[in-house]
């Protein structure tokens, strides 16, 4: 596979064109996962022995947690793309994600709350991970304010690219904090390579089935987001050549 | 058909909600908003043509 040939997909006109065939299918596949995962989690999977109907919970607060990591670390590569090789797609296809990895971040922040309070005893805790993920929310926050505030786009896409590297550090704390500070309430991760380390096969294999809906989800809106967001990019152009005469 | 959730139905059944309700929201803004700026940037695109 010649890689230089992705680099076609920086052209606005040929990923509006693209997606257009792409978006219908992904569209339906994350409907389909996500109905399946959720109906699957929700009414066919037992309880478990110390956390009740609790578990149930898992299907949404582990893949938006996972959402809201990841989703940060591809605004991470795109904006570097944006730094080193100027493609206005790819400032614009973080700028795109923003919203939804801080969706996703509350979302995550919310379950785990609504988890916490029967299970801890509490809504929330100055925890490692907990700490850290709020603080991931705010730059999430800090980033989208930061792309309305200026109005120059490619300085926005410039200043916004180096806030992405700086939050960098919150997204990987996000995700291993509970392995950097051996304190706090939040227990290890619900997934992991080792086979160990997972949850019983009765509550993974419909939390796999969540996590592809939400990742599938992720994908349609945000290949919707960026064809809206170049549309957004021409028009402003347009407008500023008539204000220019 | 209703799974028996016991004691932590509020919990369980608040999440689900919060969570399929911000979803649903996300999705239905960024329609909007597509189909708002395609709109238009059609319209801006036809004035500046007819501008030459």
């Amino acid at each position: 596979m010649n890689l230089n040939a992705l680099w076609e997909y920086a052209n606005p006109k040929k990923f509006i064109q693209t997606t257009d065939r792409v978006l219908p299918w992904v569209s339906g596949l994350a409907v389909v996962a996500l109905v399946v995962g959720l109906v699957w989690g929700f009414f066919f999977t037992p309880e478990d022995y110390r956390q009740g109907s609790t578990v149930k919970i898992i299907y949404l607060h582990v893949p938006s947690a996972l959402m809201a990591i990841n989703i940060w670390l591809m605004m991470l590569v795109t904006s570097l793309i944006w730094i080193v090789r100027r493609h206005h797609v790819s400032a614009l296809a973080a700028r795109a994600a923003a919203p939804i990895g801080a969706v996703m971040t509350v979302i995550a922040l919310i379950t785990g709350a609504i988890w916490g309070q029967p299970m801890w005893g509490t809504w929330w805790a100055w925890d490692p991970r907990l700490t850290s993920f709020l603080i991931l929310f705010l730059f999430y926050v800090g980033y989208m304010a930061l792309w309305e505030a200026i109005e120059n786009d490619d300085t926005a896409a410039d200043l916004t690219s180096i806030l992405c590297l700086v939050g960098s550090v919150f997204a990987l704390l996000s995700r291993y904090a509970v392995n950097f500070w051996n304190q706090g309430l939040h227990q290890g991760a619900s997934l992991s390579l080792d086979k160990e380390e997972n949850v019983a096969d009765v509550f993974y294999h419909p939390l796999l089935v969540c996590i592809a809906g939400f990742v599938l989800l992720f994908i349609a809106l945000v290949l919707l987001r960026t064809r809206t967001e170049i549309r957004a990019r021409r028009m402003r152009a347009l407008l500023a050549r008539e204000r220019m005469g | 058909m209703m799974p028996e959730l016991g004691k932590y139905a509020g919990a369980v059944l608040s999440s689900y909600a919060v969570s399929i309700g911000l979803l649903v929201l996300l999705v239905a803004v960024s329609v909007w908003r597509a189909r708002r700026v395609k709109r238009q940037l059609k319209d801006v695109e036809s004035k500046a043509k007819r501008h030459g």
